[in-house]
């Protein structure tokens, strides 16, 4: 049971440790482990992701990167068999202990490929959070909807049609339909799963600029296997390897002189 | 001798291909032989009277099958409401909750349930209904229809749902909605045009069931007799009519089997149309 204790963090250069001192801490994840069934993948991760900040987390296919941003918002117990232990500390309380529901307002995701419900319009779409839970006031809905649209850079290209089917969006715009839906709920955290492994370079970018755009407002973790983009986007960056944390620091810092031979390996493409 | 081989080969090919084109034209030209079959026999006898009008008493020539038409819209209706329902809800529990023993036994009972031969069903709503309460009754072919029907419909919904992405189900989870809305006003709309079509189908199956409402509706030459009295249905009057020895009453069960065959076309041409996407939410 020595994997159950908390495992202290990777350590961090003098430059990005006094600089980090300053940024509040959004989340804290503390000797997590999770799996599927009796097969783990995550074996013990902890980290403090920074408020107001873009953590970018970078791995191969199979790291476990997908699974640690699901399990921050506990996506990943909708899969059968899942396991998960550990701590999430999001303000004082443990996330694992949280109702799912509560959490999941507080902490919003977006998946890897698009997925606007296709029942629903544009606008329905974006509101879609708040009226399955209960908001009818329509001023308030179409405030929200404008206001979330406008915050994922698509209100000027929709803002005519806002009836119209949500899934007639294109591939990027349907994505960026997917932000403005989750932020329309107000979560502090945002979670994006490889969320433009479906999108050509254009789409990619404006996804890459609105992120830049609202960490100003709320804390971003995205899970990326482009590791450009992880440098254009984030000011951390998590390097994942066969389940466990290898290194975690300055983005800037991470790309230039990474503390750890594998880092090094995996950023020079050497492997991966 | 390639050569030779090769022609064989040919000739056999060709021999085989005609089967096959055979064969298909027997399956489809069945249904249009039948149609054109009950049209010719039956259109002689079709009229508004015929269709407006009660029986005359046994003897008399003409009369009308108005009492079969509002009895089978009645106990097809309320079979409907009864079953559709069940159905729809039983699908959504194995689409969206079921694993395990308990939703295997249930998934095996509805496939077994669909094999089981119409009068049976019938028989079993006898027992239910019929013999307690002393009296045949439209109430009892409704449930008998509804037994038949639920197995249809929690299939087709179990379906359809399972066609929907899980990715649409992991979106509505993400932004902290319960899971119990998240069924009902994500996924089942998501489903809903191939689960209404599937009940559509379903009605349209069991509207033209005879063997379950020989012992349940029962029959009845009068109008509108309420829930708890025998009642007139479309294809238990072409039943009667067509064993009777009057020739009048074969010319009826020919024009109504063309009536009860139409009804059946229309919600099948209708429920197919419904299921086709519109161009608007295709992609």
């Amino acid at each position: 049971m020595d994997m159950m204790r908390p495992m202290p963090l990777p350590p961090m250069t003098e430059e990005s440790a006094s600089k980090d001192a300053s940024v509040p801490i959004a989340l804290s994840v503390r000797g997590l482990q999770a799996g599927y069934g009796a097969a783990p993948v995550l074996k013990g991760v902890s980290l403090d992701v920074r408020e107001m900040t873009v953590t970018a987390i970078i791995g191969p296919s199979g790291c476990g990167k997908s699974t640690l941003i699901r399990c921050l918002n506990r996506m990943h117990e909708a899969i059968p068999g899942a396991t998960c232990e550990g701590e999430i500390l999001l303000g004082g309380r443990n996330a694992l202990d949280m109702d799912p529901v509560v959490l999941r307002r507080e902490v919003g995701m977006v998946f890897q490929r698009p997925n606007p419900f296709p029942t629903m319009t544009i606008a329905q779409n974006v509101a879609a959070g708040l009226v399955l839970n209960g908001v009818r006031d329509r001023a308030v809905l179409a405030e929200t909807v404008e206001k979330s649209l406008r915050r994922a850079a698509l209100w000027d290209e929709v803002k005519d049609k806002l009836d119209a089917p949500g899934v007639g969006l294109s591939g990027g715009q349907q994505q960026r339909l997917c932000i403005a839906r989750a932020l329309a709920v107000e979560p502090s955290i945002l979670l994006l799963d490889e969320p433009c492994s479906a999108l050509d370079p254009i789409a990619t970018g404006r996804i890459e600029e609105l992120l830049l755009e609202i960490k100003h407002q709320l804390t971003v973790v995205i899970v990326t296997h482009n590791m450009q983009q992880a440098a254009r986007v984030s000011e951390y960056t998590v390097f994942m390897l066969m389940g466990e944390m290898v290194e975690y620091g300055q983005t800037r810092k991470m790309f230039t002189q990474p503390a750890d031979k594998r880092t090094e390996d995996y950023i020079t493409g050497r492997f991966g | 001798m390639n050569q030779e081989h090769y022609a064989r080969r040919k000739r056999l090919n060709a021999v085989m291909f005609a089967l096959t084109a055979v064969c298909a034209a027997v399956a489809s030209g069945t249904l249009l032989a039948v149609l054109a079959y009950i049209a010719w026999k039956g259109a002689s006898s079709l009229s508004w009277a015929f269709l407006t009008n009660l029986p005359k008493p046994v003897g008399e020539t003409g009369g009308g099958i108005a009492n079969a038409i509002v009895g089978s819209a009645k106990v097809v209706g309320l079979a409907g409401l009864l079953g559709i329902p069940v159905g729809v809800l039983g699908g959504v529990y194995l689409a969206e909750y079921g694993r395990g023993r308990y939703a295997f036994a249930v998934r095996y009972a509805a496939d077994v349930m669909n094999g089981v031969p119409s009068i049976v069903v019938g028989l079993f709503a006898y027992a239910l209904i019929v013999h307690p309460m002393k009296k045949f009754s439209a109430l009892s072919g409704s449930v008998a229809l509804a037994f038949i029907m639920v197995p249809i419909v929690l299939r087709n919904t179990e379906e359809f749902l399972r066609l929907v992405p899980g990715t649409i189900r992991e979106a509505a989870l993400a932004l902290g909605v319960p899971r119990w809305k998240v069924t009902l006003f994500v996924i089942l709309p998501t489903a809903g045009r191939g689960i209404l079509t599937g009940a559509l189908l379903a009605l349209a199956r069991v509207a033209g069931e005879t063997a379950p409402l020989i012992f349940t509706a029962f029959g009845n030459r009068f109008s509108d007799n309420g829930w708890l009295n025998p009642i007139a249905t479309l294809p238990h009057t072409i039943y009667t009519y067509a064993i009777s020895p009057y020739e009048d009453w074969h010319n009826q069960a020919w024009a109504a089997a063309l009536i009860l065959m139409l009804f059946v076309l229309l919600v099948n041409v209708t429920a197919r149309v419904w299921l086709r996407p519109s161009s608007g939410t295709s992609h």
